[in-house]
């Protein structure tokens, strides 16, 4: 018996937010949902009618662009009403609190929330708190999670590369501040990957890091052997609170992926980042815009994998156990 | 005809002579309605097997249309969605073609509800035919095919499937009914 918040008495999902406590049959089924809406994204009408008459309000209480403009996207293809509330013209800035915020919008009969917020639990704490209709679904919370990156990342890798079993994947950079690289160690080691491996500096590393099943490497020229899959992420400089790097340049110097250091994985190695890349501070142009640059893939099915999500957490009417 | 299942002939499911009827009467059809250079298209699953062979027999010259309704479904929100749904092909240019539309068993109608749904989502045909291998009954809404192979009633309980696709044969199965 399960005790997740995020799934229903039938074990189905009806919260998104965190790949942590997912199983591997639940994450491929994502993976494979979305593989049917990715199809749709050549037809000539690329609108099915799921979810008509269901209303999604997009709360971002922090900034995005990919991340809330292909739920949006999605939730639209899907025949959803869509919300978007802009948080800094709306009464939070005049106080309002989270619970509050809840209240009033669940009182407009919404059906599901998207929520990115700075603080780490805010997704958890809204599903713990809303109506029993309502699901939430993580898009960011602080340094937590950010699993339907993480599963569109997945999505990615497994088109270009389907035998997950014999990948090793090379997660470099800011694994610290990031949500995105523990939701991406999760969801690897869920489905099985043959090794994650770690590429940063001490300093952008939290601690005992090992113990969520990942090797660790400081070196990126000595780390970047036998990669298949490698994720540049991310200098999160606005969550440093400390002098962390001695420079930029020293960082991209020691850990900006380049030509020369891609050379160092497989030759048919692909390239991947989150986004918003900062060019010349953690991957050089040119590997970005490069051949092996799956990049862009991922913003594509991105918009797959949150329609996956989104119909698939609204086909669960249940209350969560 | 519409012959009870229990007392129909030993081949009243035979496929073959199940297409040879549709055949026949989906000919008769294309004359009374004035169909002109017809677009076939089926529904995944069995309704696109029966089409290839139809599709075969009446030489058309487009290629057959295939359509997946999963994502038109009217019951999503109790059973969901099923992972691995296949895109539908459907041509680029519906307004004002004539549509035959092909499904293996007619029961409730509703995947046929789905499938104009889906079909008028991408233009507005000149006309849409009907055309099933076996009608059965249990009709939830106003709607019917325009022609048959065959037609039958079913006992509570039982239901009838397509298997295929080679050879495609169908089965009648019982399953156990609620209360």
């Amino acid at each position: 018996m399960t005790t997740n918040v995020q799934l229903n008495a039938e074990g189905k999902l009806k919260h998104f937010l965190t790949i942590d406590g997912l199983s591997r049959a639940l994450l491929t089924e994502i993976l494979d949902t979305a593989e049917s809406f990715a199809a749709m994204a050549g037809n000539q009408v690329k609108k099915v009618p799921l979810l008509r008459g269901k209303t999604i309000v997009n709360l971002f209480f922090e900034n995005s662009t990919r991340t809330r403009t292909t739920f949006e996207l999605a939730a639209k293809r899907l025949s959803a009403d869509v919300l978007n509330m802009n948080i800094a013209t709306s009464s939070t800035s005049k106080g309002e609190s989270l619970l509050d915020t809840i209240r009033n919008l669940e009182a407009m009969h919404v059906d599901m929330f998207v929520v990115r917020h700075a603080l780490s639990g805010a997704a958890h704490f809204m599903a713990q708190n809303t109506a029993p209709h309502i699901s939430v679904i993580n898009a960011g919370d602080g340094q937590h999670a950010h699993p339907t990156q993480a599963m569109l990342d997945m999505f990615t890798i497994r088109q270009k590369k389907p035998d997950l079993s014999r990948l090793r994947v090379a997660i470099i950079g800011d694994i610290l501040h990031s949500r995105v690289a523990r939701s991406q160690i999760l969801a690897l080691n869920t489905l099985g990957v043959a090794e994650v491996r770690v590429i940063a500096p001490r300093t952008l590393l939290p601690a005992k890091v090992e113990t969520l099943g990942v090797t660790v490497c400081h070196d990126l020229q000595a780390g970047l052997q036998d990669i298949d899959v490698i994720i540049t992420l991310r200098l999160q400089k606005e969550r440093m609170t400390s002098a962390l790097l001695p420079s930029e340049n020293e960082y991209y110097k020691c850990f900006g992926l380049t030509q020369s250091k891609l050379k160092l994985a497989k030759p048919d190695a692909i390239v991947m980042h989150p986004g918003p890349i900062n060019r010349g501070v953690e991957i050089d142009s040119s590997v970005a815009d490069g051949p092996q640059s799956v990049i862009l893939q991922q913003v594509s099915n991105g918009i797959a994998v949150r329609m996956a999500v989104l119909s698939m957490a609204m086909q669960s009417t249940g209350e969560t156990r | 005809m519409t012959t009870k299942i229990n007392n129909m002939p030993n081949n009243f499911l035979d496929v073959p002579s199940l297409l040879n009827a549709l055949e026949i009467n989906l000919k008769k059809l294309i004359l009374d309605r004035h169909l002109n250079n017809p677009l076939m298209i089926g529904i995944r699953t069995g309704g696109v097997w029966v089409a290839e062979q139809l599709h075969a027999r009446l030489a058309l010259s487009e290629p057959l249309g295939l359509l997946d309704i999963s994502f038109y479904r009217d019951d999503f929100s109790q059973i969901g969605i099923h992972p691995n749904v296949k895109p539908s092909h459907l041509p680029h240019q519906i307004d004002g073609r004539d549509v035959i539309l092909i499904d293996d068993v007619f029961y409730t109608g509703r995947t046929i509800r789905a499938a104009l749904n889906e079909i008028f989502d991408y233009g507005r045909p000149a006309q849409v035919i009907l055309a099933v291998l076996l009608e059965r009954d249990g009709r939830q809404i106003p709607l019917r095919p325009d022609c048959c192979g065959a037609s039958c009633y079913l006992e509570p309980g039982q239901r009838i499937k397509l298997i295929g696709p080679q050879p495609l044969t169908l089965h009648v199965e019982t399953v156990p009914t609620i209360g």
